[in-house]
Protein backbone atom coordinates (compact mmCIF):
# COMPACT_ATOMS: atom_id res chain seq x y z
CA UNK A 1 0.00 0.00 0.00
CA UNK A 2 1.48 3.10 -1.34
CA UNK A 3 1.21 6.80 0.86
CA UNK A 4 -0.67 7.52 -2.39
CA UNK A 5 -3.62 4.60 -1.62
CA UNK A 6 -3.52 5.81 1.92
CA UNK A 7 -4.66 9.19 0.92
CA UNK A 8 -7.09 7.83 -1.11
CA UNK A 9 -8.51 5.61 1.56
CA UNK A 10 -8.55 8.38 4.40
CA UNK A 11 -10.02 10.97 1.96
CA UNK A 12 -12.99 9.15 0.35
CA UNK A 13 -13.85 7.08 3.92
CA UNK A 14 -14.17 10.41 5.39
CA UNK A 15 -16.10 11.82 2.63
CA UNK A 16 -18.50 8.96 2.87
CA UNK A 17 -18.83 9.36 6.23
CA UNK A 18 -19.41 13.07 6.67
CA UNK A 19 -22.11 12.21 3.99
CA UNK A 20 -24.21 10.09 5.82
CA UNK A 21 -23.98 12.37 8.86
CA UNK A 22 -24.91 15.15 6.57
CA UNK A 23 -28.08 13.13 6.11
CA UNK A 24 -28.49 11.60 10.14
CA UNK A 25 -27.59 14.62 11.97
CA UNK A 26 -29.96 16.13 14.16
CA UNK A 27 -28.98 19.23 13.94
CA UNK A 28 -29.10 21.21 10.26
CA UNK A 29 -25.81 23.55 11.10
CA UNK A 30 -23.79 20.43 11.52
CA UNK A 31 -25.46 19.15 8.51
CA UNK A 32 -24.36 21.79 6.92
CA UNK A 33 -20.93 21.64 8.38
CA UNK A 34 -20.37 18.25 7.22
CA UNK A 35 -21.45 19.08 3.64
CA UNK A 36 -17.91 21.03 3.56
CA UNK A 37 -16.37 18.73 5.25
CA UNK A 38 -17.47 16.40 2.70
CA UNK A 39 -17.07 18.79 -0.42
CA UNK A 40 -13.32 19.14 1.24
CA UNK A 41 -12.55 16.23 0.75
CA UNK A 42 -14.16 16.11 -2.29
CA UNK A 43 -11.22 18.05 -3.69
CA UNK A 44 -8.70 16.37 -1.78
CA UNK A 45 -9.55 13.66 -4.12
CA UNK A 46 -9.45 15.56 -7.15
CA UNK A 47 -5.85 16.62 -6.48
CA UNK A 48 -4.89 12.60 -6.09
CA UNK A 49 -6.42 12.48 -9.49
CA UNK A 50 -4.40 15.48 -10.60
CA UNK A 51 -7.25 17.70 -11.02
CA UNK A 52 -5.75 20.60 -9.82
CA UNK A 53 -7.83 22.96 -11.32
CA UNK A 54 -11.33 21.43 -10.60
CA UNK A 55 -10.39 20.95 -7.05
CA UNK A 56 -9.54 24.56 -6.53
CA UNK A 57 -12.78 25.47 -8.09
CA UNK A 58 -14.83 22.61 -6.08
CA UNK A 59 -13.41 24.99 -3.11
CA UNK A 60 -13.75 28.34 -3.70
CA UNK A 61 -17.50 27.52 -5.54
CA UNK A 62 -19.17 25.01 -3.40
CA UNK A 63 -17.09 25.58 0.19
CA UNK A 64 -16.58 29.43 -0.56
CA UNK A 65 -20.01 30.63 -1.58
CA UNK A 66 -22.76 28.10 -1.90
CA UNK A 67 -22.32 26.48 1.54
CA UNK A 68 -21.55 29.76 3.20
CA UNK A 69 -25.14 30.83 2.26
CA UNK A 70 -26.70 27.66 2.95
CA UNK A 71 -25.36 28.02 6.28
CA UNK A 72 -26.45 31.46 6.28
CA UNK A 73 -30.09 30.58 5.62
CA UNK A 74 -30.18 27.58 7.99
CA UNK A 75 -28.45 29.43 10.72
CA UNK A 76 -31.76 31.56 10.64
CA UNK A 77 -34.34 29.11 10.47
CA UNK A 78 -36.53 28.17 13.38
CA UNK A 79 -36.33 24.56 12.52
CA UNK A 80 -38.47 22.20 15.13
CA UNK A 81 -36.22 18.72 14.86
CA UNK A 82 -39.34 16.49 16.21
CA UNK A 83 -41.59 17.98 13.77
CA UNK A 84 -39.05 16.97 10.65
CA UNK A 85 -38.73 13.23 12.24
CA UNK A 86 -42.78 13.05 12.42
CA UNK A 87 -42.77 11.92 8.73
CA UNK A 88 -39.37 10.12 8.92
CA UNK A 89 -41.03 6.40 8.26
CA UNK A 90 -44.29 7.21 5.93
CA UNK A 91 -41.31 8.73 3.25
CA UNK A 92 -38.68 6.01 4.25
CA UNK A 93 -39.80 3.18 1.82
CA UNK A 94 -39.99 6.01 -1.16
CA UNK A 95 -36.47 7.09 -0.56
CA UNK A 96 -34.89 3.37 -0.38
CA UNK A 97 -36.95 2.68 -3.82
CA UNK A 98 -35.41 5.75 -5.09
CA UNK A 99 -31.72 4.92 -3.65
CA UNK A 100 -32.37 1.58 -4.91
CA UNK A 101 -33.15 2.41 -8.82
CA UNK A 102 -30.31 4.98 -8.67
CA UNK A 103 -27.88 2.33 -7.51
CA UNK A 104 -28.98 -0.21 -9.75
CA UNK A 105 -28.27 2.18 -13.00
CA UNK A 106 -25.28 3.41 -11.31
CA UNK A 107 -23.66 -0.38 -11.65
CA UNK A 108 -25.74 -0.92 -14.66
CA UNK A 109 -23.46 1.56 -16.53
CA UNK A 110 -20.13 0.63 -15.11
CA UNK A 111 -20.60 -3.14 -16.03
CA UNK A 112 -22.57 -3.20 -18.86
CA UNK A 113 -20.55 -4.49 -21.91
CA UNK A 114 -22.17 -2.40 -24.74
CA UNK A 115 -21.44 0.60 -22.74
CA UNK A 116 -18.05 -0.06 -22.91
CA UNK A 117 -18.20 -0.74 -26.38
CA UNK A 118 -20.11 2.33 -27.55
CA UNK A 119 -16.75 4.14 -26.15
CA UNK A 120 -19.13 6.05 -24.08
CA UNK A 121 -17.15 4.82 -20.53
CA UNK A 122 -13.97 5.80 -22.17
CA UNK A 123 -15.19 9.16 -23.30
CA UNK A 124 -16.52 10.46 -19.93
CA UNK A 125 -12.94 8.93 -18.19
CA UNK A 126 -10.13 10.97 -17.11
CA UNK A 127 -8.99 12.59 -20.26
CA UNK A 128 -5.85 12.69 -21.58
CA UNK A 129 -4.01 15.35 -20.28
CA UNK A 130 -0.29 16.72 -20.22
CA UNK A 131 1.36 16.43 -16.75
CA UNK A 132 2.19 20.01 -16.35
CA UNK A 133 -0.47 22.37 -16.86
CA UNK A 134 -4.03 21.36 -15.93
CA UNK A 135 -5.90 24.56 -16.42
CA UNK A 136 -4.16 25.26 -20.01
CA UNK A 137 -5.77 21.70 -21.16
CA UNK A 138 -9.20 22.17 -19.93
CA UNK A 139 -9.10 25.59 -21.07
CA UNK A 140 -7.76 24.06 -24.15
CA UNK A 141 -10.82 21.68 -24.56
CA UNK A 142 -13.41 23.76 -23.18
CA UNK A 143 -13.10 26.69 -25.45
CA UNK A 144 -12.86 24.88 -28.52
CA UNK A 145 -13.97 21.88 -28.87
CA UNK A 146 -17.64 22.41 -26.29
CA UNK A 147 -17.49 26.12 -26.94
CA UNK A 148 -21.29 26.09 -27.45
CA UNK A 149 -22.42 24.08 -25.10
CA UNK A 150 -20.17 26.07 -22.60
CA UNK A 151 -21.79 28.92 -23.49
CA UNK A 152 -24.94 27.61 -23.05
CA UNK A 153 -24.52 26.74 -19.57
CA UNK A 154 -23.21 30.34 -18.94
CA UNK A 155 -26.70 31.75 -20.60
CA UNK A 156 -28.56 29.46 -18.16
CA UNK A 157 -26.50 30.88 -15.19
CA UNK A 158 -27.13 33.81 -16.24
CA UNK A 159 -31.19 33.62 -16.87
CA UNK A 160 -31.31 31.77 -13.40
CA UNK A 161 -29.93 34.64 -11.91
CA UNK A 162 -32.03 37.29 -13.58
CA UNK A 163 -35.00 34.90 -12.30
CA UNK A 164 -34.39 35.49 -8.66
CA UNK A 165 -33.45 38.74 -8.81
CA UNK A 166 -36.48 39.73 -10.38
CA UNK A 167 -38.37 37.40 -7.44
CA UNK A 168 -36.94 39.39 -4.65
CA UNK A 169 -36.83 43.03 -6.42
CA UNK A 170 -39.85 45.06 -4.92
CA UNK A 171 -40.49 48.22 -5.11
CA UNK A 172 -41.73 49.96 -1.64
CA UNK A 173 -42.62 53.42 -0.93
CA UNK A 174 -41.80 55.00 2.02
CA UNK A 175 -38.12 54.07 1.94
CA UNK A 176 -35.39 56.36 3.48
CA UNK A 177 -32.60 55.94 0.86
CA UNK A 178 -29.28 57.50 0.57
CA UNK A 179 -28.47 58.47 -3.18
CA UNK A 180 -25.04 59.56 -2.90
CA UNK A 181 -25.16 60.95 -6.44
CA UNK A 182 -27.97 63.43 -5.69
CA UNK A 183 -25.83 64.54 -2.48
CA UNK A 184 -22.30 65.15 -3.80
CA UNK A 185 -24.05 67.08 -7.00
CA UNK A 186 -25.93 69.24 -4.64
CA UNK A 187 -25.15 73.19 -5.30
CA UNK A 188 -24.05 75.08 -2.42
CA UNK A 189 -25.64 78.48 -3.44
CA UNK A 190 -28.93 76.53 -2.67
CA UNK A 191 -29.05 74.67 0.07
CA UNK A 192 -29.47 77.74 2.87
CA UNK A 193 -32.22 80.09 2.32
CA UNK A 194 -33.28 83.08 3.89
CA UNK A 195 -36.46 83.86 5.15
CA UNK A 196 -38.39 86.29 7.31
CA UNK A 197 -40.26 84.82 9.34
CA UNK A 198 -43.86 86.44 10.89
CA UNK A 199 -43.84 86.74 14.51
CA UNK A 200 -46.04 84.49 16.36
CA UNK A 201 -46.93 82.23 12.86
CA UNK A 202 -43.85 80.72 11.79
CA UNK A 203 -43.17 79.16 8.86
CA UNK A 204 -43.67 75.94 7.08
CA UNK B 1 17.06 -3.94 2.27
CA UNK B 2 15.99 -1.73 -0.44
CA UNK B 3 12.53 -1.34 0.78
CA UNK B 4 13.83 0.03 4.14
CA UNK B 5 15.74 2.19 2.26
CA UNK B 6 12.87 4.00 0.04
CA UNK B 7 11.09 4.30 3.89
CA UNK B 8 14.04 6.34 5.51
CA UNK B 9 14.12 8.35 2.17
CA UNK B 10 10.47 9.36 2.38
CA UNK B 11 10.93 9.75 6.13
CA UNK B 12 13.63 12.29 5.49
CA UNK B 13 11.25 14.03 2.99
CA UNK B 14 8.65 14.58 5.84
CA UNK B 15 11.30 15.28 8.25
CA UNK B 16 12.56 17.99 5.69
CA UNK B 17 9.00 19.28 5.05
CA UNK B 18 8.00 19.95 8.49
CA UNK B 19 11.00 21.50 8.83
CA UNK B 20 10.33 23.94 6.43
CA UNK B 21 6.92 24.27 7.47
CA UNK B 22 8.90 25.57 11.00
CA UNK B 23 10.84 27.79 9.13
CA UNK B 24 7.91 29.59 7.83
CA UNK B 25 5.54 29.39 11.17
CA UNK B 26 7.79 30.90 13.68
CA UNK B 27 8.72 33.54 11.65
CA UNK B 28 5.41 34.07 10.85
CA UNK B 29 4.50 34.09 14.73
CA UNK B 30 7.63 36.71 15.59
CA UNK B 31 6.51 39.12 12.85
CA UNK B 32 2.46 39.06 14.12
CA UNK B 33 3.39 40.00 17.46
CA UNK B 34 5.81 42.87 15.90
CA UNK B 35 3.08 43.74 13.86
CA UNK B 36 0.53 44.22 16.85
CA UNK B 37 3.25 46.66 18.50
CA UNK B 38 4.19 48.16 15.09
CA UNK B 39 0.65 48.82 14.51
CA UNK B 40 0.07 50.53 18.29
CA UNK B 41 2.98 52.33 17.80
CA UNK B 42 1.70 53.94 14.20
CA UNK B 43 -1.63 54.77 15.76
CA UNK B 44 -0.26 56.49 19.08
CA UNK B 45 2.42 58.36 16.20
CA UNK B 46 -0.93 59.50 14.53
CA UNK B 47 -2.67 60.48 17.61
CA UNK B 48 0.21 62.38 19.02
CA UNK B 49 0.50 59.40 21.99
CA UNK B 50 3.86 57.43 23.04
CA UNK B 51 2.33 54.21 22.33
CA UNK B 52 3.72 50.99 24.60
CA UNK B 53 7.34 52.05 25.69
CA UNK B 54 7.22 50.05 29.15
CA UNK B 55 8.03 46.41 28.39
CA UNK B 56 11.76 45.80 27.54
CA UNK B 57 13.32 49.17 25.26
CA UNK B 58 11.05 50.82 23.36
CA UNK B 59 8.22 48.82 24.83
CA UNK B 60 9.14 46.07 21.89
CA UNK B 61 8.36 42.85 24.36
CA UNK B 62 4.52 44.53 24.79
CA UNK B 63 3.52 41.61 22.75
CA UNK B 64 4.93 39.27 24.01
CA UNK B 65 3.92 40.03 27.44
CA UNK B 66 0.27 40.42 26.30
CA UNK B 67 0.07 36.83 25.00
CA UNK B 68 1.69 35.41 27.92
CA UNK B 69 -0.89 36.81 30.11
CA UNK B 70 -3.86 35.46 27.92
CA UNK B 71 -2.29 32.23 27.72
CA UNK B 72 -2.36 32.12 31.41
CA UNK B 73 -6.15 33.38 32.09
CA UNK B 74 -9.09 31.21 32.25
CA UNK B 75 -10.83 30.22 29.17
CA UNK B 76 -14.17 30.52 29.71
CA UNK B 77 -16.97 28.56 27.98
CA UNK B 78 -20.36 29.85 27.68
CA UNK B 79 -22.77 27.11 29.14
CA UNK B 80 -25.62 27.45 25.99
CA UNK B 81 -23.07 27.31 23.56
CA UNK B 82 -22.18 24.76 21.30
CA UNK B 83 -18.80 23.26 22.26
CA UNK B 84 -17.54 21.72 19.44
CA UNK B 85 -17.72 24.58 17.19
CA UNK B 86 -17.14 27.07 19.66
CA UNK B 87 -13.93 25.73 20.08
CA UNK B 88 -13.51 24.75 16.78
CA UNK B 89 -13.90 27.84 15.24
CA UNK B 90 -10.72 29.99 16.12
CA UNK B 91 -8.73 26.85 15.20
CA UNK B 92 -9.81 27.30 11.72
CA UNK B 93 -9.43 30.79 11.56
CA UNK B 94 -6.29 30.48 12.82
CA UNK B 95 -5.10 27.23 10.72
CA UNK B 96 -6.22 29.09 7.82
CA UNK B 97 -4.66 31.93 7.91
CA UNK B 98 -1.13 29.53 8.10
CA UNK B 99 -1.91 27.03 5.14
CA UNK B 100 -2.28 29.87 2.88
CA UNK B 101 1.62 30.63 3.37
CA UNK B 102 2.63 27.14 1.77
CA UNK B 103 2.26 28.63 -1.61
CA UNK B 104 3.92 32.01 -1.18
CA UNK B 105 7.11 32.57 -3.02
CA UNK B 106 9.72 34.48 -0.99
CA UNK B 107 12.64 34.59 -3.66
CA UNK B 108 13.14 32.63 -6.76
CA UNK B 109 12.70 28.89 -6.27
CA UNK B 110 12.10 29.64 -2.67
CA UNK B 111 8.61 28.62 -1.99
CA UNK B 112 7.39 25.72 0.44
CA UNK B 113 4.52 23.91 -2.39
CA UNK B 114 5.59 25.27 -5.83
CA UNK B 115 2.11 24.53 -7.46
CA UNK B 116 0.50 24.87 -10.60
CA UNK B 117 -2.48 26.50 -9.28
CA UNK B 118 -1.35 28.72 -6.69
CA UNK B 119 -2.88 31.40 -6.68
CA UNK B 120 -6.23 29.34 -7.02
CA UNK B 121 -5.56 27.58 -3.55
CA UNK B 122 -5.22 31.29 -2.24
CA UNK B 123 -8.29 32.37 -3.22
CA UNK B 124 -10.17 29.14 -2.19
CA UNK B 125 -7.56 29.50 1.12
CA UNK B 126 -8.96 32.88 1.99
CA UNK B 127 -12.78 32.16 0.97
CA UNK B 128 -12.83 29.74 3.61
CA UNK B 129 -11.31 32.82 6.30
CA UNK B 130 -15.37 33.06 6.59
CA UNK B 131 -16.42 29.64 8.55
CA UNK B 132 -14.04 30.71 11.36
CA UNK B 133 -16.12 33.81 11.94
CA UNK B 134 -19.52 32.47 10.74
CA UNK B 135 -18.81 29.43 13.30
CA UNK B 136 -17.76 31.66 16.14
CA UNK B 137 -20.52 33.78 15.93
CA UNK B 138 -23.31 30.36 15.65
CA UNK B 139 -22.12 28.60 18.51
CA UNK B 140 -21.92 31.37 20.89
CA UNK B 141 -25.57 31.23 21.38
CA UNK B 142 -25.54 34.93 21.88
CA UNK B 143 -27.27 37.94 19.89
CA UNK B 144 -23.97 39.97 19.59
CA UNK B 145 -21.27 37.44 18.23
CA UNK B 146 -24.30 36.26 15.96
CA UNK B 147 -25.19 39.71 13.91
CA UNK B 148 -21.37 40.02 14.00
CA UNK B 149 -21.00 36.70 11.98
CA UNK B 150 -23.94 37.09 9.84
CA UNK B 151 -22.09 40.92 8.76
CA UNK B 152 -18.99 39.15 7.95
CA UNK B 153 -20.60 36.25 5.81
CA UNK B 154 -22.21 39.10 4.04
CA UNK B 155 -19.11 41.46 3.73
CA UNK B 156 -16.91 38.67 2.68
CA UNK B 157 -18.92 36.77 -0.09
CA UNK B 158 -18.98 40.35 -1.73
CA UNK B 159 -16.04 41.43 -1.85
CA UNK B 160 -14.28 38.11 -2.72
CA UNK B 161 -16.10 38.61 -6.05
CA UNK B 162 -14.30 41.76 -7.22
CA UNK B 163 -11.07 40.14 -5.68
CA UNK B 164 -11.68 37.17 -8.33
CA UNK B 165 -12.01 39.31 -11.25
CA UNK B 166 -8.88 41.65 -10.10
CA UNK B 167 -7.01 38.32 -10.01
CA UNK B 168 -8.30 37.54 -13.38
CA UNK B 169 -6.96 40.47 -15.03
CA UNK B 170 -3.64 40.08 -13.86
CA UNK B 171 -3.46 36.26 -14.53
CA UNK B 172 -4.55 37.52 -17.98
CA UNK B 173 -1.09 39.59 -18.47
CA UNK B 174 1.09 36.71 -16.85
CA UNK B 175 -1.00 33.30 -18.73
CA UNK B 176 -0.24 30.97 -15.93
CA UNK B 177 -1.59 30.90 -11.95
CA UNK B 178 1.69 30.12 -10.45
CA UNK B 179 2.50 32.81 -8.42
CA UNK B 180 6.36 32.39 -9.07
CA UNK B 181 5.74 33.09 -12.77
CA UNK B 182 3.36 35.91 -11.62
CA UNK B 183 6.76 37.32 -9.78
CA UNK B 184 8.83 36.73 -12.85
CA UNK B 185 6.31 38.19 -15.60
CA UNK B 186 6.52 41.66 -13.70
CA UNK B 187 10.51 42.62 -14.40
CA UNK B 188 9.84 44.84 -17.23
CA UNK B 189 7.38 46.58 -15.13
CA UNK B 190 5.37 46.17 -11.67
CA UNK B 191 1.24 45.42 -12.58
CA UNK B 192 0.87 48.05 -10.21
CA UNK B 193 1.05 50.53 -12.76
CA UNK B 194 -0.42 49.14 -15.94
CA UNK B 195 -3.46 48.24 -13.52
CA UNK B 196 -3.36 50.83 -11.18
CA UNK B 197 -7.16 50.67 -10.30
CA UNK B 198 -7.19 47.26 -10.22
CA UNK B 199 -4.04 47.57 -7.48
CA UNK B 200 -6.24 50.10 -5.37
CA UNK B 201 -9.14 48.08 -5.49
CA UNK B 202 -7.93 44.57 -4.39
CA UNK B 203 -6.23 46.49 -1.34
CA UNK B 204 -9.51 47.96 -0.74
CA UNK B 205 -11.32 44.65 -0.89
CA UNK B 206 -8.38 43.22 1.37
CA UNK B 207 -9.04 45.89 3.77
CA UNK B 208 -12.49 44.04 3.57
CA UNK B 209 -11.87 40.41 3.60
CA UNK B 210 -9.83 40.99 6.49
CA UNK B 211 -12.05 42.94 8.21
CA UNK B 212 -10.19 46.04 9.27
CA UNK B 213 -11.21 49.40 9.11
CA UNK B 214 -12.81 50.90 7.81
CA UNK B 215 -14.40 47.86 6.83
CA UNK B 216 -14.46 45.90 10.76
CA UNK B 217 -18.44 46.11 11.17
CA UNK B 218 -18.15 42.32 11.94
CA UNK B 219 -16.30 43.33 15.66
CA UNK B 220 -17.44 47.19 15.44
CA UNK B 221 -17.11 47.81 19.31
CA UNK B 222 -19.32 50.73 18.91
CA UNK B 223 -22.60 48.81 18.51
CA UNK B 224 -21.58 44.65 18.81
CA UNK B 225 -18.82 44.92 21.84
CA UNK B 226 -16.64 43.01 20.49
CA UNK B 227 -18.78 41.07 17.05
CA UNK B 228 -18.19 37.60 16.51
CA UNK B 229 -15.58 36.96 19.40
CA UNK B 230 -17.58 38.85 22.42
CA UNK B 231 -17.87 35.27 24.46
CA UNK B 232 -14.40 34.18 23.67
CA UNK B 233 -11.89 34.40 26.16
CA UNK B 234 -8.07 33.54 26.88
CA UNK B 235 -6.12 31.47 24.39
CA UNK B 236 -9.36 30.55 22.12
CA UNK B 237 -9.44 34.90 21.92
CA UNK B 238 -5.87 34.76 21.23
CA UNK B 239 -6.04 32.73 18.29
CA UNK B 240 -8.50 35.08 16.87
CA UNK B 241 -6.27 37.65 17.08
CA UNK B 242 -3.12 35.97 15.98
CA UNK B 243 -5.14 34.25 12.83
CA UNK B 244 -6.37 37.66 11.93
CA UNK B 245 -3.21 39.37 12.00
CA UNK B 246 -1.39 36.38 10.14
CA UNK B 247 -4.60 36.89 7.63
CA UNK B 248 -3.39 40.35 7.31
CA UNK B 249 0.41 39.49 6.58
CA UNK B 250 -0.77 37.15 4.32
CA UNK B 251 -3.00 39.70 1.95
CA UNK B 252 0.13 42.30 1.85
CA UNK B 253 2.20 39.69 0.65
CA UNK B 254 -0.49 38.46 -1.84
CA UNK B 255 -0.80 42.17 -2.79
CA UNK B 256 3.02 42.57 -3.24
CA UNK B 257 3.22 39.38 -5.43
CA UNK B 258 0.40 40.60 -7.33
CA UNK B 259 1.45 44.07 -7.76
CA UNK B 260 4.27 45.01 -6.88
CA UNK B 261 6.51 42.49 -7.91
CA UNK B 262 7.38 40.18 -5.04
CA UNK B 263 11.02 39.57 -4.78
CA UNK B 264 11.63 41.89 -7.64
CA UNK B 265 14.05 44.97 -6.62
CA UNK B 266 12.99 48.96 -7.40
CA UNK B 267 15.05 48.98 -10.49
CA UNK B 268 17.24 46.56 -12.30
CA UNK B 269 20.30 48.58 -11.54
CA UNK B 270 23.47 48.49 -9.38
CA UNK B 271 22.58 49.45 -5.95
CA UNK B 272 19.01 48.22 -6.10
CA UNK B 273 19.71 44.33 -7.18
CA UNK B 274 22.65 44.43 -4.54
CA UNK B 275 19.87 43.65 -1.50
CA UNK B 276 18.59 40.06 -1.77
CA UNK B 277 15.20 39.04 -3.10
CA UNK B 278 13.29 38.34 0.76
CA UNK B 279 14.66 41.46 1.65
CA UNK B 280 12.59 43.40 -1.00
CA UNK B 281 10.09 41.38 -0.59
CA UNK B 282 9.84 42.05 3.44
CA UNK B 283 10.43 45.66 2.58
CA UNK B 284 7.22 46.07 -0.18
CA UNK B 285 5.09 43.87 2.37
CA UNK B 286 5.64 46.04 5.53
CA UNK B 287 4.95 49.10 3.15
CA UNK B 288 1.67 47.65 2.24
CA UNK B 289 1.14 46.58 5.82
CA UNK B 290 1.70 50.50 7.19
CA UNK B 291 -1.13 51.31 4.57
CA UNK B 292 -3.30 49.23 6.23
CA UNK B 293 -2.72 50.73 9.59
CA UNK B 294 -2.29 54.45 8.23
CA UNK B 295 -6.04 53.89 6.98
CA UNK B 296 -6.84 52.28 10.42
CA UNK B 297 -5.57 55.74 12.04
CA UNK B 298 -7.27 57.95 9.34
CA UNK B 299 -10.55 56.75 8.13
CA UNK B 300 -13.58 56.50 9.93
CA UNK B 301 -15.95 52.85 10.34
CA UNK B 302 -18.33 52.85 7.32
CA UNK B 303 -21.59 52.41 7.86
CA UNK B 304 -23.16 48.67 6.32
CA UNK B 305 -25.38 50.01 3.55
CA UNK B 306 -22.54 52.27 2.35
CA UNK B 307 -20.17 49.03 2.52
CA UNK B 308 -22.73 46.76 0.81
CA UNK B 309 -23.45 49.43 -1.94
CA UNK B 310 -19.01 50.01 -2.57
CA UNK B 311 -18.54 46.25 -2.70
CA UNK B 312 -21.61 45.52 -5.34
CA UNK B 313 -22.68 48.67 -7.42
CA UNK B 314 -19.48 50.21 -7.15
CA UNK B 315 -16.03 47.62 -6.91
CA UNK B 316 -18.22 44.77 -9.16
CA UNK B 317 -19.11 46.65 -12.11
CA UNK B 318 -16.03 48.57 -12.03
CA UNK B 319 -13.98 45.41 -11.89
CA UNK B 320 -15.49 43.95 -15.06
CA UNK B 321 -15.22 46.69 -17.18
CA UNK B 322 -11.28 46.95 -16.39
CA UNK B 323 -11.48 43.04 -16.98
CA UNK B 324 -13.11 43.47 -20.10
CA UNK B 325 -10.71 46.34 -20.91
CA UNK B 326 -7.60 44.47 -20.27
CA UNK B 327 -8.06 41.66 -21.95
CA UNK B 328 -9.14 44.01 -25.57
CA UNK B 329 -6.09 45.66 -25.05
CA UNK B 330 -4.16 42.42 -24.68
CA UNK B 331 -5.76 40.81 -27.75
CA UNK B 332 -5.58 44.49 -29.89
CA UNK B 333 -1.77 44.75 -29.34
CA UNK B 334 -1.32 40.77 -29.62
CA UNK B 335 0.26 41.30 -26.41
CA UNK B 336 -1.46 38.06 -24.63
CA UNK B 337 1.20 35.62 -22.89
CA UNK B 338 1.66 32.64 -25.29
Amino acid sequence: MTLYDLCFYFFSIVAVFSSLIVISAKNTVHSVLFLILSFINGSALFVLLGAEFLAMILIVVYVGAVAVLFLFVVMMLDINFVKIREGFLQYMPLGILLGVVLLTELILVLISKKMMSSGLVEYSSIPNFSQNENTKDLGEVLYTDYFLLFQLSGFILLIAMIGSITLTLRTRSGVKKQNIFDQVNLDSKNQIVKKKVPLNKGIE
Amino acid sequence: MMNLFHINESLLNLILILLNIFAIIIPLFVSVAFLIYFERKVLAAIQLRRGPNVVGPFGLFQSFADAIKLITKENIIPRSSNKIVFILAPIITMVLSLIGWAVIPFSPGVVLADINVGIMYFFAISSLGVYGVIMAGWASNSQYPFLGALRSAAQMVSYEVSIGFVIISVLLCVGSLNLSKIVEAQEDIWFALPLLPMFIIFFISALAETNRLPFDLPEDEASLVAGFFTEYSSASFMLFFLGEYANMILMSAMTTILFLGGWLPLLNIEPFTLIPGPIWFILKTSFILFLFLWVRGTLPRYRYDQLMRLGWKVFLPFSLFWLVLTSSFLVFFDLLPK
